[in-house]
C-alpha cells in the first residue's frame, strides 16, 4: 500500500456547542484525487480547515505526509497547498508580485522564485496577467491565482476548497484537467457542490453530512456498483408482466405513456429485450441506459437524513 | 521570514495613498513649525546670550518640534496601525499567511517591523530638519541622537498598541477609534498625578509621554528605554496570543 500523505483520525470540531464534524477518519494516499461531497453546512470545509491548520482540531488528530499539524505545525504546512473558500488574494498586488511573495513564504530561495513562477503560471493558464492587478482581474481568474498560489512550491499534498465555483464552463472543464494533472503525482483533496465534476475529476468519493462520513468509495466501483437499467418507450401496449419475464429483466415499471423502466441484473445486456421486442413486434423506438448517477445516490444518501428526522 | 513579510508590509502601504499623504501633511505642518521655532530662537538669541548656562539650539528648537510630532502622531499612527491585520481579516486573506510554514510570531513580528520601517522613513524624514542646522550651526550631536531613538521607541509603542487592536477586529474603523483611545489615555494619564497624591508616580511611570520627554532632554534613562520595550513586547505577546486563540474559536 502506497504511503498515506493526509491520515485523519477521529476529527472533531465544535464551535461552541454546536458539532460541525464528528470522529471523521480517512487516510489519502499519493496520487490520489478525493472528492468532498455533502449538502451546505455538512462540515467540508471546517474539515479542510482544520486540516490546513487554519483552525485547530477539538479531538482527534490531521497528519500530513507524517507530520502533526499541532506538533509540527511547519513541516506539515510545507507539504501542503490550501486555496480556501475564499482565495486569499491581495487586491493591491500584481500577479507576479503577489506569487513570488507567496512563493518566498513557502520557503523557496530567491533565485527559484522566477522559474516556480513561470511554472505555476503556465500551469494555470496565467501567462498574460502577470503584470495586471488581482483586483482588476475576473472572478475566474482571481480563481486560477487562488490556485497557483496553492500549487506554486509544489507540495505533495493539495487540497481545495471548491476550486470552480465562478468559473465559465470552459474555464471548468481548464481547472478539472489542471486538477486531473495534478493527481497524477500528488494527492488532492477537492471539495464541491457540483457532483458531476467529482465523477469527472476523482478517484474516489467521501460524502459527509452532518459532520458524520456516510459514504466512501472510489468513483470506479462507484459506476460499477449500481444494476444496470433501461428506459424504453414501445408503440405497442404491452402488459407489464410480460416485460418482467424476458430474460435478465429483474424488475420492470411503468413510467406511463408507453415507457418504461427495466432494470437488469448485474452486467447484463439488453439482447433478450431486443430480441422479444422485434419478435414481438413491440414497435420500440427509444432504448436509453440509465446509469445510477451520484446524484442519485446524493440525494438518496442527503434524503435518508431528512426522513430520520421527520 | 519575518523579513520577507515586513517587506510586503511596507511595500503594500505605499500601494494606498495614505502614507503618501500623511508623509506629506506631517512633514509641511512640522515643517511649518521648525520655521516658526527657528525665528522665535533668532528673536530670543540676544536675550539668551547675557545668560549662563544657556539652552542651545537643539532644546529651543528641536526638542518642541519632536514634542509637537509626537502628539500629531498619537494622532496619525492608529490610521496606519489599523488596517494591518483588520484588513486582512476582513479580505479572508490571513489564511495565506496561516497555511504558510510560519509560526504566528513571526506573523506578528512581520507586520510589526514592517510598520517599524515606516516609521523609519517617517522619523529619517523629520530629523532632516535638525540636521539641516548643521549648515549655519552646531546642534547637540548626542541629544539629536537620543531624540531619533526616543521618536523610534514611542511610534514603536504606538505601532504595537496599534496592531493589538487590530487583531480585535474586522472593522478598520473600531481599530483605529480604539487605538487612538488607548495611546490618549496613555499620554493623558499623569495629568492627575498632580492633583493625587498617592499612587502618583506609578500614574506618572505608566504615562506615554512622560518616558519620551526625558529622551528628547538628552537624558538616556534605562528606565525610560525599558518601559518602551516591555510595552511593545507586551502588546505583541496580546496580539499573537489573540490571533493564536482564533483558531480555537
Amino acid at each position: 500500500m502506497p504511503e498515506a500523505l493526509i491520515q485523519v483520525e477521529n476529527l472533531s470540531r465544535y464551535y461552541q456547542n454546536h458539532r460541525a464534524v464528528n470522529r471523521l477518519s480517512f487516510t489519502l494516499c499519493a496520487g490520489e484525487v478525493l472528492g468532498f461531497l455533502g449538502p451546505n453546512g455538512a462540515g467540508k470545509s471546517t474539515t479542510m480547515q482544520v486540516i490546513s491548520g487554519n483552525l485547530a482540531p477539538s479531538e482527534g488528530e490531521v497528519k500530513i505526509a507524517g507530520h502533526d499539524i499541532i506538533d509540527a505545525p511547519r513541516e506539515a504546512k510545507r507539504h501542503l497547498g490550501y486555496l480556501p473558500e475564499h482565495p486569499p488574494l491581495y487586491r493591491d498586488a500584481s500577479v507576479d508580485e503577489y506569487l513570488g511573495y507567496c512563493a518566498r513564504l513557502h520557503c523557496i530561495a530567491r533565485p527559484a522564485v522566477a522559474t516556480a513562477l513561470a511554472k505555476v503560471k503556465a500551469q494555470c493558464g496565467l501567462e498574460a496577467s502577470g503584470r495586471r492587478l488581482i483586483g482588476n482581474l475576473s472572478k475566474g481568474y482571481q480563481q486560477r491565482v487562488g490556485i497557483a498560489q496553492a500549487i506554486i512550491h509544489d507540495p505533495p499534498v493539495v487540497i481545495l476548497d471548491e476550486p470552480t465555483v465562478g468559473l465559465d464552463p470552459i474555464q471548468i472543464r481548464e481547472i478539472r484537467e489542471l486538477i486531473r494533472s495534478l493527481g497524477s503525482e500528488r494527492s488532492v483533496i477537492l471539495s464541491t457542490h457540483i457532483l458531476s465534476e467529482v465523477q469527472a475529476t476523482c478517484d474516489r468519493v467521501q460524502i459527509i453530512r452532518a459532520g458524520e462520513l456516510i459514504y466512501n468509495a472510489s468513483t470506479e466501483s462507484l459506476n460499477q456498483r449500481h444494476e444496470v437499467s433501461f428506459k424504453i418507450a414501445l408503440r405497442k401496449a404491452v402488459d407489464l408482466a410480460e416485460l418482467s419475464a424476458i430474460a435478465d429483466v429483474d424488475h420492470a415499471e411503468v413510467l406511463g405513456d408507453g415507457r418504461f423502466r427495466l432494470i437488469f441484473a448485474q452486467d447484463a445486456t439488453p439482447d433478450a429485450l431486443v430480441a422479444s421486442a422485434a419478435q414481438l413486434q413491440w414497435g420500440l423506438y427509444e432504448l436509453i441506459p440509465e446509469q445510477q448517477s451520484l446524484e442519485d445516490l446524493f440525494i438518496e444518501l442527503t434524503q435518508d437524513e431528512e426522513a430520520g428526522k421527520a | 521570514m519575518i523579513w520577507i513579510i515586513a517587506r510586503r508590509e511596507f511595500g503594500a502601504m505605499f500601494l494606498a495613498p495614505l502614507a503618501w499623504v500623511i508623509l506629506a501633511v506631517i512633514q509641511i505642518i512640522l515643517g511649518y513649525m521648525f520655521l516658526t521655532n527657528l525665528d522665535n530662537f533668532f528673536l530670543l538669541q540676544p536675550q539668551l546670550l547675557q545668560l549662563q548656562n544657556t539652552p542651545g539650539v537643539t532644546d529651543i528648537v528641536i526638542a518642541p518640534l519632536m514634542q509637537v510630532a509626537a502628539i500629531i502622531l498619537l494622532m496619525v499612527m492608529p490610521l496606519l496601525t489599523m488596517r494591518s491585520i483588520a484588513e486582512e481579516k476582513r479580505n479572508r486573506s490571513l489564511t495565506l499567511l496561516i497555511s504558510a510554514p510560519l509560526g504566528m510570531t513571526e506573523i506578528v513580528l512581520g507586520k510589526f517591523f514592517g510598520l517599524m520601517l515606516f516609521v523609519l522613513v517617517l522619523v529619517s524624514m523629520l530629523m532632516l530638519m535638525p540636521l539641516s542646522l548643521y549648515l549655519g550651526t552646531t546642534p547637540d550631536g548626542g541629544k539629536l541622537l537620543s531624540i531619533f531613538l526616543g521618536m523610534l521607541l514611542l511610534l514603536g509603542a504606538f505601532s504595537a498598541i496599534g496592531l493589538y487592536l487590530s487583531s480585535l477586529t474586522e472593522n478598520q474603523t473600531i481599530a483605529a477609534v480604539g487605538s487612538f483611545g488607548i495611546l490618549l489615555m496613555l499620554w493623558i494619564i499623569d495629568w492627575l498625578s498632580e492633583s493625587v497624591s498617592s499612587g502618583q508616580s506609578l500614574l506618572a511611570y505608566l504615562s506615554l509621554l512622560q518616558h519620551h520627554e526625558s529622551l528628547l532632554e538628552g537624558v538616556f534613562d534605562s528606565s525610560d528605554i525599558a518601559y518602551y520595550l516591555l510595552l511593545i513586547t507586551a502588546f505583541l505577546g496580546l496580539t499573537i496570543r489573540q490571533l493564536d486563540r482564533e483558531r480555537l474559536l
